[in-house]
């Protein structure tokens, strides 16, 4: 899983600390498992240390020390990269291929290249899958169609994507950051 | 000898195309190259079967223009567009369009008894291209009893039967369950890597899609994404 640059996509709207970062991960993952704080603070200072978000300030008003971190240019530069970069097309990718559509969504990133990009990359990847059938082994050709199958389920979800993106907004390219943004 | 690259077997450049008020081409440009196999996609309605019919030359598009196999097709009347469809361009249509007061067997072989080929040649051409496509069905049985996945063996035997240099086929596979879907689909692609001929295939299928060389997707008649796939 993709916690580092999840982490950064959740910067990506302002500066924020742990507590924060932990609410809006839920809320753009509802049905996966909640991030942990423990993990919250471990990811911030992994990245800190690699200079991709920085420390704002400490605030220590009422109530315990808030740590307000910011994505940094490097950080900024890393989740571009990171979204630029299609999920690898494989059956165990499910997961991140929801993650990334998610955070490139909710960050504004272009909707239509996005989604374009990551469904050329499944379907050369199924294309290599169908180009070298395994003959004769009924077992291994099994094996490769539900490799296609998969990969087959999640081009049908990027579909559905694209359908929702062109039905949930006029003319700009642009899903709500959360949940409460869209109810406004 | 000079080696001249291989003149694109179908140019369409900004085609447009309407159904009454219904916009179903809004400019859209497609070049196939010799042996290319391009699937055409996208949801429905999207205009992928007008695309089919207007490079095929079934439907005169209101705007833009169409070059098959070298011939300018406004250029051409209904009866030399004809000639050309039945001599070198194979057409799979989604409802197979087969002639219904015809055999299977004279179906397939019609083409070639209209392009002036001997008749038991055509007939020999025909049986082979029926067994090729896996038809289990009496050579001497109406379309009218066919069910839809006999009826797409019998319009892809047809299609492939005079050696085209370019085949059009619109959800080719669409009534055929998996396996048979496969076979129907390999035979077609076949004759790009047998012979060069080059294929367009209009499909909502992910999987018949994986098999083209190159992705075209349409949305709202225009042309939303490319992908090489190969």
């Amino acid at each position: 899983m993709a916690t580092n640059e999840v982490v950064l996509a959740l910067l990506r709207d302002g500066p924020a600390h742990g507590y924060d970062i932990k609410r809006d991960h839920d809320a753009w993952f509802p049905d996966t498992r909640p991030l942990a704080f423990g993990q919250v603070y471990a990811t911030l200072g992994r990245l800190e240390r690699s200079g991709l978000v920085e420390v704002l300030e400490t605030r220590t008003e009422a109530g315990p020390e808030r740590t307000v971190y910011a994505l940094t240019e490097r950080g900024e530069q890393q989740l571009s990269d990171w979204l630029a970069e299609p999920a690898g097309p494989a059956a165990s990718s499910a997961e991140e291929i929801v993650r990334k559509t998610v955070a490139a969504l909710r960050t504004g990133a272009n909707a239509g290249e996005f989604l374009a990009r990551q469904r050329a990359a499944h379907l050369r990847r199924m294309r290599e899958l169908t180009d070298q059938p395994p003959d004769g082994d009924p077992a291994a050709r099994l094996a490769r169609d539900h490799l296609v199958a998969h990969l087959d389920a999640d081009l049908r979800w990027l579909d559905l994507a694209v359908e929702r993106v062109a039905a949930g907004r006029g003319t700009n390219d642009h899903f709500p950051a959360t949940p409460e943004e869209a109810n406004r | 000898m000079t080696d001249h690259p291989a003149e694109p077997v179908l140019e369409m450049t900004a085609v447009e195309h309407a159904y009454r008020r219904t916009v179903a081409l809004n400019g859209v440009s497609l070049t196939v190259e010799p042996g290319e196999v391009v699937a055409v996609t996208g949801p429905s309605g999207c205009g992928k079967s007008t695309l089919l019919h207007a490079a095929a030359g079934i439907v005169r598009p209101h705007g833009g223009s169409v070059a098959l196999l070298g011939h300018d097709l406004a250029a051409l009347d209904e009866a030399a567009r004809t000639r050309l469809r039945r001599s070198r361009v194979g057409i799979v249509l989604q409802f197979g369009q087969l002639v219904p007061d015809l055999s299977v067997l004279e179906n397939v072989a019609l083409p070639l008894l209209l392009d002036g080929h001997d008749r038991a040649a055509a007939y020999t051409a025909a049986e082979a291209w029926l067994d090729r496509a896996g038809l289990d069905a009496d050579r001497d049985t109406p379309p009218a009893e066919l069910s839809g996945g006999q009826g797409q063996r019998v319009a892809v035997a047809r299609a492939l039967v005079t050696g085209p240099a370019v085949i059009f086929a619109d959800e080719p596979t669409g009534s055929m369950d998996t396996i048979g879907g496969e076979h129907l689909l390999e035979l077609l692609l076949g004759a790009a890597t047998n012979r060069g001929a080059a294929v367009v295939l209009v499909t909502h299928d992910n999987v018949v899609a994986a098999h083209a060389d190159r992705e075209v997707r349409l949305r709202d008649g225009r042309v939303e994404a490319e992908a090489v796939l190969r």
